[in-house]
């Protein structure tokens, strides 16, 4: 067997000599970080391009609502230990944004790839993938990606026509379990992250879903937990040989350690050893300028980015410990959602007593909900002055997906 | 005089709380409260009988099969209906407009009998409906205009026994001209954002139905300007 991956037709070489020229155009002309241009000008003329980029090379998918970009990069990362990786860091998750990254690295043998929910179908379906990860599923931007069933319902169709590929599923999330049940082979992954609120009926019957502790099972149907074959467990993994192993992250959270195990068991499928991966995936420490910490006028700010309610949720207690004062930065364009309904699912009164500020694009919204959450705050609707106006020191940064972004973009500028 | 608190029953939070539901019953509660209004939030979680002595029902949106289940779970434990026949306030967004109706007929055509309390009928339409929303209040029935944020397929078609709770200015709402339902006290509506963040009016409205006394009015400068920006956003 040859590792190296098929020699391209003609077609889709020329596709990817202009796509790689536009991307460097785009950077050059600062027009954009290049993560979709060159990709988008490929496809354009080569449509098999994704499929041609991917023959002869062991590819891993991850998808999921929350902790793409990072799982994507650990898993990265690890199967590093086997050879040069293909990989579409920079969140541009589409399929031209695939066809970019693997452009780019003609001869890596192995492509991890981060890919939207709803380009799952298409993207697997082009690229054959020896592995592919689901994270999990929530709500999130039901103004575009649409509601939670409707994208169990495309992944459960797809996985479960998958052949010759392993799926990672991570078994505390009833939607990822309804999606996996059906796989050829499936490793179930134990992440114990906890948001069950778009999992109270069944979405394979709509038949209630019971919880007992960690064990969960329909009502209905003969849905249930399975048993997992690796397990995250407080700061440690217990691999599927019963074996320990302490995870010591860089990244912080629960989440994080979520992400870490998921991508430790699809390393493992794709022959990583479990020590190698573990000690590999402890160096991530930023990613696309998440966990990032920026130093203005005597603040030091971190950089986090969340989503969606879950991913919120999730942050808010990560930030919790150290009740430093926080900027909550809101937009609402399309790839954010244009509907901010889903402020009033996060837990903003856990906020009570700090010094906040409410900025971005949306401040007035989130001041609202801030307002009714009895959390006293100023609205300051640009980012950078937010925070120059925070008391010296450590402040925590929270923003949705653009309002990171640009923010991100700016704060590299500044530096 | 015994103080009595004003219950506000969030019902079914975990089948219909899809577009942040819950942001309704705080805003009841809240505004009662910085009032000295005595007001206290009941979650009714699916399995548990619905009680039918709240003062104000909140029911939100949901996904077709959360929503199929909730109305299962709302006609087997009727405490909802039987509160409507005394004279309680209840407030339906979205799934509400239509599982409060006669009937509601999916995209797959199948029709599913709704619980009866408002006279309508809801079908699936053609595209969904997504985007802001203004809408002129009907009969005078609040002061300023009325906005929110709509994303459903459904459409409602009143009876003469229901009358809109607004004329659309921009956006679908019902059917293009009229949005929502007004029965009795049974307000409903297709609009999140939620709705009540966005319309302290409505919510006063309803609380007034309530505790049947004049409410004073609240100045909150956040809601104030949300309310500006998101008409100007509209039109």
């Amino acid at each position: 067997m040859n590792d190296s991956p098929a020699r391209l037709p003609l077609r889709t070489a020329a596709a990817v000599k202009l796509g790689n020229l536009s991307s460097t155009l785009s950077q050059k002309m600062g027009l954009g970080a290049g993560g979709m241009i060159g990709g988008r000008v490929a496809l354009k003329l080569d449509p098999q391009a994704l499929n041609r980029l991917t023959q002869g090379r062991k590819v891993a998918v991850v998808t999921g609502t929350n902790g793409k970009t990072t799982s994507t990069m650990m898993l990265a990362r690890a199967v590093s230990a086997l050879g040069e990786v293909a990989t579409n860091h920079s969140g541009a998750n589409m399929p031209d944004g695939h066809v970019t990254a693997l452009s780019k690295q003609p001869d890596a043998p192995y492509a991890v790839l981060e890919c939207d929910e709803g380009y799952f179908p298409a993207v697997a379906g082009a690229s054959n993938p020896a592995v592919a990860v689901i994270l999990n599923l929530s709500r999130d931007q039901l103004d575009r990606v649409g509601e939670v069933r409707t994208i169990e319902r495309s992944l459960r169709d797809t996985i479960t026509a998958l052949t010759d590929c392993t799926i990672v599923a991570n078994c505390d999330d009833v939607m990822v379990t309804s999606a996996a049940w059906n796989a050829q082979k499936v490793i179930w992954v134990a992440t114990g992250t906890g948001w069950h609120h778009d999992s109270a009926s069944c979405p394979r019957c709509g038949n209630p879903i019971q919880w007992q502790g960690e064990h969960w099972h329909c009502t209905g149907c003969d849905l249930a937990r399975p048993h997992p074959n690796w397990i995250t467990a407080d700061e440690a993994m217990i691999t599927p040989d019963h074996q320990k192993l302490e995870l010591r992250l860089t990244l912080p959270g629960k989440f994080n350690q979520a992400n870490a195990v998921m991508a430790s068991a699809a390393a493992h499928a794709l022959g990583v050893p479990t020590d190698e991966a573990v000690r590999r995936l402890r160096g991530v420490s930023n990613v696309s300028g998440r966990y990032r910490t920026i130093h203005r006028n005597g603040r030091s700010a971190r950089l986090l980015l969340s989503k969606n309610p879950a991913g919120w949720s999730e942050t808010l207690t990560v930030v919790k410990e150290a009740n430093h004062p926080a900027v909550l930065v809101i937009n609402a364009h399309e790839a954010d959602g244009r509907d901010l309904s889903w402020l009033w699912d996060v837990p903003f009164e856990r906020l009570r007593g700090r010094t906040v500020i409410a900025s971005g694009e949306r401040a007035t919204d989130l001041a609202v909900r801030l307002t009714y959450a009895e959390v006293e705050h100023t609205i300051v609707p640009d980012p950078l002055k937010a925070i120059d106006q925070m008391p010296q020191g450590a402040v925590e940064v929270i923003a949705n997906y653009t309002a990171f972004r640009d923010l991100n973009a700016r704060a590299a500028a500044d530096e | 005089m015994s103080e009595s608190t004003i219950q506000i029953a969030l019902v079914l939070p975990d089948l219909l709380g899809t577009y942040g539901d819950f942001g309704n019953a705080v805003v009841l509660e809240k505004r009662m409260t910085w009032r000295g209004i005595k007001a206290e939030i009941v979650p009714i979680n699916y399995g548990q009988p619905v009680p039918d002595s709240c003062d104000i029902y909140v029911v939100g949106g949901g996904e077709d099969t959360a929503q199929t289940l909730a109305v299962k779970h709302l006609r087997e434990h009727p405490g909802l209906q039987r509160a409507v026949t005394k004279n309680a306030v209840v407030l339906g967004v979205c799934a509400g407009i239509q599982i409060f109706g006669e009937s509601f007929t999916r995209a797959d055509n199948v029709t599913h009998p709704g619980m009866g309390l408002i006279d309508s009928t809801s079908h699936a339409g053609g595209s969904r409906a997504i985007g802001e929303v203004l809408a002129e209040p009907a009969n005078g029935l609040f002061e300023g205009v009325l906005t929110g944020f709509e994303n459903h397929q459904g459409r409602t078609v009143l009876g003469p026994s229901a009358q809109p709770l607004a004329h659309v200015k921009v956006g679908t709402g019902n059917d293009g001209s009229v949005e929502g339902a007004v029965q009795g006290r049974i307000v409903c509506t297709y609009l999140h954002g939620p709705v009540l963040p966005r319309n302290p009016q409505l919510a006063d409205l309803l609380i007034e139905w309530a505790t049947g006394t004049k409410v004073a009015p609240l100045d909150l400068p956040a809601v104030t300007a949300m309310r500006a920006e998101r008409v100007r956003a509209a039109s």
